[in-house]
């Protein structure tokens, strides 16, 4: 019952289709940042792409984000499925609310936080009322960048923070209850348990969760732009304004390629920080 | 066995209430929000515009009716519908078989396949949206719903595939083998016993597919003009549009999203759990 | 007509050898038994006449037809899996009715088939269930009369017993025996467990390694085996196998004492007897015991003979304890030798 050429071919719609929309575009995208219109070689593209006044604070803004965002929704996770994991009643009910930012896009992330620090907004409202303030502050206005990031910061812990513990349960899920048990007669407690038994064996959880959030925080773009429009500036956000409203091809694609490097840099680091030994594994 | 090691550890009265105020608080975190935003949803665009704010709707319909009227609002939704649809189906009809072959046959080029699936993960995929760009205006894709969808198949392929791998591979070979020596075919086999079987698991992978395209926003604003989708149309209005505009327009994307979650919620621990590893 | 020819057939696994140009006859009716300990081939084997794997080299017959580039659904065969194979998402009398819907059966002679199965198999009040509802024991019913279901010309069994528990695996191995022998349908069947394949098995065919190292009757395979391994396999407890130096003129000594051996030109042999071939409390040889054991039917007492581990059967009234010196007789004809190479030397 064995064709060889059968794997080959169930294989192949996928191959093809991951070489010639995934591979080959990302080699375009270099090939567009480095060559001119003529096709001629240039770094050109990258002097223009650094030297623009916004080039720098678009870098440090996102990293700055990915740097906030990423640890809290960690730590929040993991200490959301030691929550649930403790619980006896109504888990499924509580895993299921905290998993309901999992559907929501960033920009409708970005939309709803609007509508609490918008001038208008439900904090104002909130801060109004209760006499703390004479007038309703512009939390998002130019001049507040702090504001716009502490949102920005919000709403994407807000919405992503449920991968992180969607990934966490599932991987403690899969470490047997004996181990707790063992390591409690042996005499650890609570804490012990935690940082010696689950911390050490969620590790490659830990790491596809991390990968999966530091890539997704460069990539950070309309939970921004809903909140703060251009005033904040982000990596992405650049990409967007050259390649869509500025018509620079090559600047975006130069961007592009930075964000990319970005990203494998640190899946890179990631994966040989939080590296398991194969025999290791659960 | 569970319930007897948490007893044991025997938590003070303080502890136990510090444990259900957290798990409050969190529920609360994630519910006032999506709250909020409804409720503005159904308030009158007077009130949503309004100061200060009401923290119970309304139940206004008029600044619904007014996103649903806007123009370009209708053909958006339908364009999301489409491009989410189409990518759906791309994916499953591409991934699952990739799926099958990884669960169920060893053979040369195996590891190859898997790091290639696994290398999308550390790529920016919404940045594909540039070079297909200019590849799509060669070949006379640009600005059309399947362009859009074949970039957000690329997007969800790899989780189709992953996905679909710990499907097949939590059904034992030996139902298909039994079939087999029953007097199937392999084809025959895969369709009266695997299928049956997989099919809830698809279906939730489907929907999981559809709501990764549902909500992508970057790719669908760079490669759509006239063929936007709703959120590359609510980014674009993001800045002229106003406020009841925005919060109908994020409601309604937000709705069928959490639909969507809801049905698949069985399977989201199951599938994240296995096609992260 | 189905008798079952296996002819050179090897298997590779990448460098790793599986089989060994294995070669075998069942004969038409015949009940065999593969067994083995995991990893010895027996499985993969049965998968290669069932046509679920390739093998690398040979060739497998089936009555007259040669099947070994035939699909599994062409070679008139039914198999019972280890973890029984039932499809979850039918009932149990779809379960059995599959094979015949494969064959286009009508249905009339589908529901007639199905039902004289399950009656066979004291499943008849089970037909509505879906496997979920079915114990363990219940399901391997419904394995097996699945497989029965379609006539085929041969039926397949991959350890179909070792998933039950102790006392449902005694009930069932007598109670396949007797159904087995009466659709007088040829079986391979794959255990590692010995009993089953002494109590069940027309012939046993002992795999090792790749090899198939003795195929005969139960009793010949327990009284005369052919090499050192299956005297080690066979048997709770093993045989006891004693170093034996030649003396000459087919004389050996063993253990301190000298015994009558083959007349061989080699420097020395092996000495093997089975516990229960061994009178206590009279003869030269002398034993330390060791471990006393009892078993309630009789007492297991390992000694030390010469250094060596050396297990007697004795009587459970028998008042012995650890430290004491044993007298042993081994049963004249009950000895067996071995060479180096560990088989069996004919006396």
């Amino acid at each position: 019952m064995h064709n060889r050429a059968l794997p080959y071919l169930l294989l192949l719609p996928a191959t093809v289709f991951l070489v010639a929309f995934f591979l080959y575009p990302f080699v375009m995208v270099a090939y567009q940042a480095f060559t001119t219109d003529e096709g001629i070689l240039t770094t050109q593209y990258f002097t223009k792409m650094t030297s623009h006044w916004k080039f720098k604070p678009a870098l440090n803004y996102t990293l700055l984000l990915a740097f906030t965002v990423v640890p809290i929704q960690i730590a929040l996770a993991l200490y959301m499925a030691t929550l649930v994991s403790n619980m006896k009643r109504g888990r499924d009910l509580i895993l299921y609310v905290w998993t309901i930012p999992l559907g929501i896009s960033d920009l409708a992330a970005g939309l709803i936080w609007l509508a609490i620090f918008d001038q208008t907004g439900f904090l104002n409202s909130i801060l109004v009322g209760m006499g703390l303030q004479e007038q309703p502050s512009l939390f998002l206005g130019y001049q507040n960048k702090g504001t716009i990031f502490l949102a920005v910061v919000l709403a994407e812990v807000w919405r992503a923070t449920a991968i992180v513990l969607v990934i966490l349960v599932a991987g403690i899920g899969l470490i047997p209850k004996e181990y707790y048990e063992a390591a409690q007669v042996f005499g650890a407690g609570g804490w012990q348990r935690f940082t010696k038994v689950t911390l050490p064996l969620l590790k490659p959880s830990l790491q596809t969760a991390l990968i999966l959030r530091v890539i997704l925080a460069f990539e950070v773009f309309a939970v921004v732009v809903a909140l703060g429009g251009t005033n904040l500036p982000v990596l992405m956000g650049e990409v967007y304004q050259r390649q869509f409203v500025l018509q620079d091809n090559h600047v975006a694609a130069a961007f592009a390629l930075l964000i990319l490097f970005i990203s494998i840099a640190f899946t890179l680091l990631i994966m040989w920080v939080l590296r398991t030994p194969r025999e290791a594994r659960l | 066995m569970s319930t007897a090691s948490t007893s044991v550890i025997g938590q003070s009265r303080v502890a136990k209430w510090a444990v259900t105020a957290s798990v409050v608080f969190l529920c609360l975190w994630v519910l006032v929000p999506i709250y909020l935003l409804v409720a503005n949803t159904f308030s009158s665009p007077a009130e949503v515009n309004g100061f200060p704010k009401r923290f119970w709707p309304s139940f206004d319909t008029e600044s619904i009716e007014f996103f649903l009227n806007f123009h370009g609002v209708g053909s958006a939704l339908w364009n999301s519908l489409l491009v989410a649809s189409l990518t759906m189906i791309l994916s499953i009809s591409v991934g699952a078989p990739a799926g099958y072959a990884l669960s169920r046959f060893e053979f040369r080029g195996k590891g190859t396949f898997r790091v290639l699936v696994l290398m999308t993960r550390a790529f920016p995929l919404p940045l594909l949206a540039l070079p297909m760009a200019v590849m799509f205006i060669k070949v006379g894709l640009d600005d059309t719903v399947l362009g859009l969808a074949i970039v957000h198949t690329t997007l969800a392929l790899p989780f189709a595939v992953l996905i679909t791998y710990s499907l097949f591979s939590g059904i034992p070979v030996e139902l298909e083998e039994a079939a087999w020596t029953l007097g199937c075919s392999r084809f025959q086999a895969f369709i009266k016993v695997i299928f049956p079987l997989v099919l809830p698991g698809i279906a939730a992978s489907a929907i999981f597919a559809f709501v990764v395209s549902w909500n992508e926003v970057f790719a669908a604003a760079v490669l759509t003009i006239e063929h936007r989708t709703l959120p590359a149309f609510l980014l674009q209005s993001l800045d002229d549009a106003p406020l009841h505009l925005k919060f109908a327009g994020g409601a309604v994307l937000v709705i069928p999203a959490l639909v969507f979650i809801f049905m698949v919620r069985k399977y989201l621990f199951a599938m994240w759990g296995i096609a992260n590893r | 007509m189905a008798e079952i020819k296996i002819q050179e057939v090897a298997k590779q696994f990448g460098k790793t050898h599986a089989l060994h140009s294995v070669d075998l006859r069942i004969e038409d009716k015949e009940f065999l038994v593969l067994l083995g300990a995991s990893g010895c081939g027996k499985t993969t084997l049965l998968r290669i006449v069932a046509g679920l794997e390739t093998a690398t080299t040979g060739e497998v017959w089936i009555g007259d037809r040669r099947v070994d580039h035939l699909a599994p659904k062409d070679r008139g065969i039914a198999m019972v899996f280890q973890n029984y194979a039932v499809f979850p998402h039918m009932t149990v009398f779809e379960n059995i009715a599959f094979g015949l819907r494969m064959k286009k059966v009508h249905n009339a002679e589908i529901d007639k088939r199905v039902k004289r199965t399950a009656e066979l198999m004291h499943i008849e009040n089970l037909l509505a269930r879906y496997s979920g509802q079915l114990s363990g024991g219940q399901r391997q019913r419904v394995a097996v009369a699945r497989a029965l279901a379609t006539e085929p010309d041969v039926i397949l069994m991959d350890e179909p017993l070792s998933n039950l528990d102790a006392l449902l695996r005694m009930e069932m191995r007598t109670e396949l025996k007797s159904i087995l022998a009466q659709s007088q349908t040829t079986t391979i069947y794959v255990t590692h467990d010995q009993v089953e394949a002494m109590s069940m098995a027309d012939r046993i065919a002992i795999m090792h390694q790749g090899h198939i190292v003795q195929a005969t009757s139960p009793v010949e395979v327990y009284r005369n085996p052919a090499t050192r391994f299956v005297g080690s396999f066979i048997g709770n407890p093993p045989m006891n196998f004693l170093p034996a130096k030649n003396l000459g003129n087919g004389v050996f000594e063993v253990g301190g004492t000298r015994f009558k051996g083959p007349d061989v030109n080699v420097d020395s042999l092996e000495f093997a007897i089975r516990p229960e071939d061994i009178v206590v409390g009279q003869g030269e040889m002398q034993g330390r015991i060791r471990v006393v054991e009892p078993l309630g039917s009789h007492i297991q007492a390992s000694c030390e003979v010469n250094g060596t581990l050396f297990r007697v059967v004795v009587d459970s009234n028998s008042v012995i304890k650890t430290g004491d010196m044993l007298a042993l007789e081994p049963t004249a004809d009950r000895i067996r030798w071995f060479d180096a190479d560990g088989k069996l030397v004919p006396v």
